[in-house]
């Protein structure tokens, strides 16, 4: 079991690795302006890129982008990169923690009804699923907007929370999917079981359904932390919420040209963060592991 | 004994027919069967002869399309709420996140005994199957035959006057299953309870039973009720004449059964 842990550990180092490996072999083999096909004289931007530029314009060292992590965010006497960074990430995870939090409370709850009554699966499911195809950005300045209402009428309404409802809506999906499937695992043998044992709904789900439901809940606990960390990210740019890594994203990237290397630390900022949100998902996990057994696990 | 007590389970002119599509399936036709308290009753029968169905329908798992079935002088609905029979299944059909301790309890917890109570049953009932040393492990731990045995535990938690059992030992290795024939044999003994034991097994049938009933597919129905007389239930039986005469009686009713042998019943 360690050995096989361990392995994994390996291989998950050397993945990162490879990536870090092979940016920095096509930084030096690459064409510094990159291959454009068809391009006209004196028409910027035209033809076709074929290969991306390899100037630290473009592709700063990886070990620059460490480095401007430790330099002063933005010159002066200001702080280094990493603390603006790290501040801007916790703020995000905040948000979208309250976001994954909204996100099981209604996943599960339609995840029990839909398991429940038959015609609700018929009457809900469909709309769930087309939910998911609606694109954020079109729907992240509704909710804001329908928030400064509220906030209007009376009911403090902050910003973040506008972020948050936008993070959930993307973090209820595999929730309510996995509620349901969950809730339908247990074996026929063991409903007949609980059938003989003359017990009703609520026993069932008790002692029945919800522990069964656990390998299934997992991974869409999971799934529903990612989402809800990209919902936040993204939610938080397209309403211009402040104080998040969203907008220290755009803001950062703005400045790509003077400061390559600077965009980068949003970037791993919010790598971090994701990473965070899905391993809080896999302490729970531990947590539940007699729920597990029979599961392979890795 | 008062006439309801004596009695296990009555069916008289029992039937199943389940719908579907392509035509109704009829499941069982007229059966009629009645299992005293305290007696060992095998079904046996090719697969689509009704004899798990028949099972289900005493235990209220099914309900019949036709005639009258009576556990204990009540309806099988109102012994299933009444928790008169306990039943076991081809599969353990054990909760993997419990231990044997909590899967034997799981009966008594849902029926709102004690803590206590329950813990003293659990280790008379691990006694019983020879499990005492292992009611701390999961079922992922356990063999195919530890986990039977744990599944009668729990079939026998609450002191049923009535075992349904529909081919507990099915899946299990001939040694196994043989260890645990003797074994079921003496705690029906002791707990004196009836039992309905669906099976495939010849040999099982006649080792365990009292009578054995020979049901046929197409429709499903019951052909030859045979008690067997044989005693006592101990491992000198299995090497008996009287045993393989049995043995030889139940295969011929199975296969293609002398007309003689149906008019008797």
């Amino acid at each position: 079991m360690r050995s096989k842990r361990s392995t994994a550990a390996i291989w998950g180092v050397l993945g990162v690795v490879a990536v870090l490996a092979i940016w920095e072999l096509y930084k030096l083999l690459g064409p510094s302006e990159g291959l454009v096909v068809g391009a006209v004289d004196g028409q910027t931007g035209s033809g076709v890129m074929l290969l991306p530029r390899t100037n630290d314009r473009a592709m700063p060292h990886v070990w620059d982008m460490v480095a401007r992590l430790f330099q002063s965010a933005s010159g002066g006497n200001t702080p280094p990169l990493i603390v603006p960074v790290v501040t801007a990430a916790l703020t995000t995870l905040g948000i979208a923690a309250a976001g994954w939090i909204i996100g099981v409370l209604v996943g599960a709850l339609l995840g029990l009804v839909m398991q429940r009554w038959r015609l609700a699966e018929w009457g809900l499911l469909p709309w769930i699923v087309v939910s998911q195809t609606v694109p954020l950005i079109a729907f992240a300045p509704l909710v804001a907007s329908i928030g400064t209402q509220i906030d209007r009428g009376g009911t403090p309404w902050p910003q973040w929370l506008s972020v948050a409802v936008i993070a959930s809506y993307l973090a209820f999906f595999p929730v309510a999917v996995g509620v349901l499937r969950g809730l339908e695992a247990p074996d026929r043998i063991h409903l007949d079981l609980m059938r003989s044992y003359a017990v009703g709904y609520w026993p069932t789900l008790l002692r029945l359904r919800l522990p069964a439901a656990v390998p299934h809940l997992l991974p869409a606990l999971r799934l529903a932390a990612a989402n809800a960390v990209v919902g936040a990210v993204v939610a938080e740019v397209s309403i211009g919420m402040r104080g998040g890594i969203g907008r220290m994203l755009i803001q950062l990237a703005g400045q790509g040209s003077s400061d390559p290397a600077a965009p980068w630390g949003p970037t791993l900022g919010s790598i971090a963060l994701g990473l965070v949100a899905a391993g809080s998902v896999a302490l729970l996990g531990i947590g539940l592991k007699n729920y597990r057994r029979g599961e392979a696990t890795a | 004994m008062s006439d309801d007590a004596r009695i296990a389970v009555r069916a008289a002119g029992v039937g199943k027919i389940f719908p579907a599509k392509a035509g109704d399936v009829v499941a069982l036709t007229e059966v009629d069967l009645t299992v005293s308290a305290g007696e060992f009753v095998s079904l046996i029968g090719p697969s689509g002869c009704g004899k798990s169905t028949l099972l289900r329908l005493i235990a209220d798992l099914d309900a019949a399309t036709s005639g009258e079935l009576e556990v204990f002088g009540k309806s099988a609905h109102q012994a299933r709420i009444d928790q008169d029979y306990g039943i076991a299944f081809q599969q353990a059909g054990l909760l993997p996140w419990r231990t044997v301790a909590g899967n034997i309890e799981l009966p008594l917890e849902l029926h709102g005994m004690s803590r206590a109570a329950r813990a003293a049953r659990v280790a008379e009932l691990a006694e019983l199957v020879g499990l005492t040393d292992f009611v701390d492990r999961h079922p992922d731990q356990l063999s195919g035959g530890m986990q039977q045995r744990v599944a009668i535990a729990r079939a026998l938690a609450e002191q049923p006057r009535l075992l349904l059992m529909d081919e507990p030992f099915g899946a299990l290795d001939e040694m196994t299953r043989e260890y645990l024939q003797s074994e079921l044999a003496r705690i029906a003994a002791d707990t004196g309870a009836a039992v309905v034991f669906v099976t495939h097994s010849i040999p099982e049938a006649v080792f365990l039973s009292d009578r054995v009933v020979v049901m046929s597919p197409r429709p499903g129905r019951i052909t030859a009720i045979l008690p067997t007389d044989l005693g006592e239930r101990d491992e000198a039986l299995r090497e008996s004449p009287a045993y393989f005469e049995r043995v030889t009686a139940v295969r011929e009713a199975l296969h293609g059964a002398p007309v003689e042998r149906a008019n008797e019943r």
